[in-house]
This record gives structure tokens, C-alpha cells and sequence, in this order.
């Protein structure tokens, strides 16, 4: 990281630990807010949290490896998630998932080279009633074909 | 927000915006658990705990902090009724946690809501601010003096074991989402170590029409063991999928009916950890002393392999398991492993009949419901199933 990318993401956080006060009941959503902005937690800023909430960076590692929507390593702009549980399963998520694979020439838990887009399974989203399920960043998408799946993929910037 | 053309006579029956707050400042605290304890509401999530005794336990709880916390994690497979209740009658839910403030003396209500349901957040909190503004939160609610509450909603991050209450609570902390140890329970010592009253989304929205309409008029749905009305979760093989209101006590048959199965093999009912049902028992009752959910369930209909069902749930829990305690870590994958291996035509009997011991095992060794429940499909789909499962080597499914 360069010196200046460092302080504006020591900015960045300082920002963060006002909004949501300086305890450790903060941690996640201050990391949710860096995940959410930059796709990911630079090493840097695991440290400028742990310093900031005044608890050792392990204990920062350790939050963000737990969970699955925080991660360490960069991703791309845009993770699309599949859902892989029962009903999403019954109801043809294979073919989604071979139709993507295809289409974006990658595997899932992998990126493309452009660094657009990230394919990962993910567990139940809750719409069982309506799947195949796909996350794509926030936002659910209901009753995916391969075809729409495509469609939801060339929408994407 | 989608259509309210729900049908139901408890949790979807006709309510005011507001109305449990207005009535509930007008009578005292014991009076609501009265009510409550009269109504024999039982926990919603699943595990089934009286509400009136969680609530009592907080409320005499000494403190000066409490904490109301709602459980939006709704994470088990084929569960979304917490979806429909978030987006469609929110006034439930947050009405019922203003009560449960009222009742227990807390000042602060927390909303865990998960991560997969981000995109409520915007319509929730616009909500939150609507409530503000008519007095329903904040200082003195509708003008009873010294009755301060608010809610704020707080995100997960993708993982299904913080549906358990104090994992829960120790994300809500800022740490990683795994169970504590119990007792104490967070009656006494919840979210920062304050008394805590952790409830499902159903059970504030099943709150909120108790106080308006009375804690008998609750029992009169349902079974004796099981009072109300109950939201499930219909997936998988019918004509239509969706969110139905019920009487506890209604039967699997019935159910089926309703949604429109045909042909149905097997019904998963309370998800990936819940209890496989095949066709036989399909006239057991759907409640707390039969079969219980927290609402889901899948059907499956013949053409289903139920070996791949279960290698499914297997994954789900192989990595959903937070893998703090050694039997859910290791148990869950052995049984995963134990699945390939009948797959592959790869197994012997014994060592069959040795992971269904191991899967007892985890059911009392392990440290939170994840691991005490997750050998529940396993053992039930091997048991029912053994006959499509073992008399085609493994290799079966129409």
C-alpha cells in the first residue's frame, strides 16, 4: 500500500470508529463497512481497527476468518453467490452453476481475471420458495434460469 | 412492501400499527406476563421455550441495563417466514420487542438481522425512524413517563451458527459467533454481560397480537402442548411453495394437501436439522409433542434420491460448524465421509452402524443445538430410507 492509500484508509477507519464507537461491540460493523467498500480487509486496516479499538490484530483476524461474508484476500468488484442448500438444489442449481461457469470461463471460487467478478457458493438465502437463489453483491434474485442467470451477469459493470 | 393479502387467523390476522405498544402502557408488568403465560406462547425459533418464563426470568433479573434482542438470523435451510414478517409486517415484530422492553425494563432492543438480508435494511430502519416520529419509540413512548426504548439493527456476516442465541450475543460483542457455555444462560448474563431476552422474529409478531387480543384467545388455536397458530415455510416438491399460517396440530397429510404435493416420498420438517418423515408417518402432527419446527419444511416427492438429500445437509453442517467443540468439528465431516462411502457402494454395515453411534454421541456431547441436532438427518434418513438407499448399492434415485 502506498503511504497515502494508508492514510486515507487510517481516515477511513478513524471515521468509522466515531460513527460506531470506540468498544469492541463495533467490530463488526466497522468491518462490514470496509468489506462492503473495498471488497475486502487489507492487512492495514486489520491493524489501524485493532489499534483504533485498542485489542490486539489477531483478535481482528480471527473475527474476519470466521465469517463468511469477511475476507482477508482481495475479490472481485462484484461477488455473486449462489445458493447451494436443498431446495435451491432440487430445483436446479447445478445448471446455474454450470451455465455461469461457462459463460464467465471461471470456477466457482474463482475471479475473473478482470477482477469483475467473483463466483462463490453460499448457503440457504431464504428463498426457498422461489428458487434457484443468487446473491449478487446485496441484492436476491429469485427463480433463476441459466438463461436469466446470464442476463443478471451482462447487467453487471 | 408486498401484497398483506395473507391468510391466517392469529399471526395474520387484522392489527394496528402500533396497538400493543398504546395497550401495553396502560396495564402493568405482571399483568403482561399474565397474559403471555396464559397465552402458553412457546418460543418460535424451534427449541420451544416458554416466553413467558424467559421473560420472567429477565424481568427479575436486578440490573440496570437489560437487553431486548430480536433473532433475524434466520438461517436453517427452507426456513423464510422471517422474511415475510421482516418485509411485509414489520409492525409485529418491533411492537413486541417494544413490549418485551416494557415488560423485562430494558432501554435497548437490538435487531440481529443476517447478512443474506441486507437489502431489508434500508425499508427496516425508514420504518424504525417512522416509529420515532409517532411516539411508538424513543422517550416517555405514547406518553408514559419514564418508558424509554429504541431499536437498532445489527448485520451478520454469513454464518448459520449465530442463530444460536449466545453465539448470537458474542457476535453481537464483536467476537467470533461461537456458543457459550450454559449456565449462566442470557437471562442473567446475555449481551455484555446484562440480562438479555433473545426472541425469534415470530415470537415478537405472535407478542404483538397476544396484548391486543388476550392471552386466551391465543390458546384457543392450536393443541394443548402446542397454543396458536404457527408460520411454515413450504419448499420443495408442490404446486405452491410459500408461507402458510396453521393450527399446531395440524398433520403432515393436511399440509400436503394444502400446498398441493403429489407423489410426495419424504418431508424434512425443521430443516437441515430437523427430522426426515417418510410416507408412512405422514399422520403425525405438525407441534412441540409430536413434531416440532421452527417452521421449515421441504418436500420431496419420488423422483428424489434422499442419499443426495442427505449429502447435502452433510456439507451444509460440515461447513456451517463453527468448530469450537470436537464432536460437531469431527462428527459432522465422519458422517459426511460415511455418506461418500455408501455413495461409492464403499462401506460396510458395521462401520455404519458405528457413525449412527457416533451421531448419538454428538447428540448429547456436543456444545450448542448445531452439533446436537445436526446427526438428526442422518440418522433419521438412513433409518427410513434404508431400503431405496441400500438395495441399489448406494446408486439410487428414478
Amino acid at each position: 500500500m502506498l503511504v497515502f492509500e494508508k492514510n486515507n484508509m487510517t481516515d477511513e477507519i478513524e471515521q468509522l470508529v466515531n460513527k460506531y464507537g470506540k468498544s469492541r461491540s463495533s467490530l463488526l460493523p466497522i468491518l462490514q463497512d470496509i468489506q462492503r467498500k473495498h471488497k475486502f480487509i487489507p492487512d492495514f486496516a486489520q491493524q489501524e481497527v485493532a489499534r483504533l479499538l485498542d485489542i490486539h490484530p489477531v483478535e481482528v483476524y480471527s473475527v474476519i476468518t470466521f465469517y463468511s461474508f469477511l475476507n482477508t484476500k482481495p475479490k472481485g468488484r462484484n461477488i455473486i453467490r449462489l445458493c447451494q442448500t436443498i431446495t435451491c438444489d432440487l430445483a436446479g442449481k447445478e445448471n446455474i452453476a454450470k451455465a455461469i461457469e461457462r459463460e464467465l470461463g471461471i470456477k466457482f471460487g474463482e475471479t475473473t481475471k478482470d477482477n469483475k467478478i467473483t463466483l462463490e457458493y453460499v448457503n440457504c438465502l431464504g428463498m426457498c420458495d422461489q428458487g434457484p437463489a443468487l446473491l449478487v453483491n446485496e441484492r436476491v434474485y429469485s427463480k433463476v434460469t441459466p438463461e436469466k442467470a446470464i442476463q443478471i451477469l451482462n447487467e453487471i459493470k | 412492501m408486498e401484497n398483506k393479502k395473507r391468510e391466517g387467523s392469529v399471526i395474520f390476522s387484522p392489527y394496528n400499527r402500533g396497538e400493543a405498544i398504546k395497550k401495553v402502557v396502560t396495564i402493568s408488568r405482571e399483568d403482561v406476563l399474565f397474559e403471555i403465560r396464559e397465552s402458553k406462547l412457546k418460543g418460535r425459533g424451534g427449541a420451544g421455550f416458554p416466553t413467558a418464563t424467559k421473560w420472567t426470568l429477565v424481568s427479575a433479573a436486578i440490573s440496570d441495563e437489560k437487553y431486548v434482542v430480536c433473532n433475524a438470523d434466520e438461517g436453517e435451510p427452507g426456513t423464510f417466514k422471517d422474511r415475510v414478517l421482516l418485509l411485509e409486517y414489520p409492525e409485529l415484530i418491533f411492537d413486541g420487542m417494544v413490549v418485551a422492553g416494557y415488560t423485562i425494563g430494558a432501554k435497548k432492543g437490538i435487531v440481529y438481522l443476517r447478512g443474506e438480508y441486507e437489502y431489508m435494511l434500508k425499508s427496516l430502519e425508514d420504518y424504525l425512524e417512522s416509529m420515532r416520529k409517532d411516539n411508538l419509540l424513543g422517550k416517555n413512548i405514547c406518553g408514559k413517563d419514564g418508558f424509554d426504548f429504541d431499536i437498532s439493527i445489527r448485520l451478520g456476516s454469513g454464518a448459520y451458527v449465530c442463530g444460536e442465541e449466545t453465539a448470537l450475543i458474542e457476535s453481537l460483542e464483536g467476537q467470533r459467533g461461537e456458543a457459550r457455555n450454559r449456565p449462566p444462560y442470557p437471562v442473567n448474563t446475555g449481551y455484555l454481560g446484562k440480562p438479555t431476552t433473545v426472541n425469534n422474529v415470530e415470537t415478537f409478531a405472535a407478542v404483538s397480537h397476544i396484548i391486543t387480543k388476550g392471552g386466551s384467545w391465543f390458546a384457543k388455536f392450536g393443541t394443548d402442548k402446542s397454543t396458536g397458530a404457527k408460520l411454515f415455510s413450504v419448499s420443495g416438491d408442490c404446486e405452491k411453495p410459500g408461507v402458510y399460517e396453521l393450527p399446531w396440530g395440524t398433520s403432515i397429510n393436511e399440509l400436503l394437501e394444502i400446498v398441493g404435493a403429489k407423489n410426495t416420498k419424504a418431508v424434512q420438517v425443521g430443516g437441515a436439522s430437523g427430522i426426515c418423515i417418510p410416507k408412512n408417518q405422514f399422520d403425525r402432527k405438525l407441534g412441540y409433542e409430536d413434531a416440532p419446527t421452527g417452521g421449515s419444511i421441504i418436500i420431496f416427492n419420488e423422483s428424489r434420491n434422499m442419499l443426495h438429500v442427505l449429502k447435502n445437509f452433510m456439507e451444509f453442517f460440515v461447513e456451517e460448524s463453527c468448530g469450537q467443540c470436537t464432536p460437531c468439528r469431527i462428527g459432522n465431516v465422519k458422517l459426511l465421509e460415511g455418506v461418500e462411502m455408501i455413495e461409492n457402494s464403499n462401506f460396510t454395515f458395521n462401520y455404519l452402524n458405528h457413525l449412527k453411534e457416533l451421531g448419538k454421541t454428538m447428540q448429547v456431547a456436543s456444545k450448542c443445538g448445531l452439533g446436537q441436532s445436526s446427526p438428526n438427518a442422518f440418522l433419521s434418513i438412513i433409518e427410513n430410507f434404508k431400503d431405496e438407499i441400500f438395495n441399489n448399492g448406494g446408486k439410487n434415485g428414478k
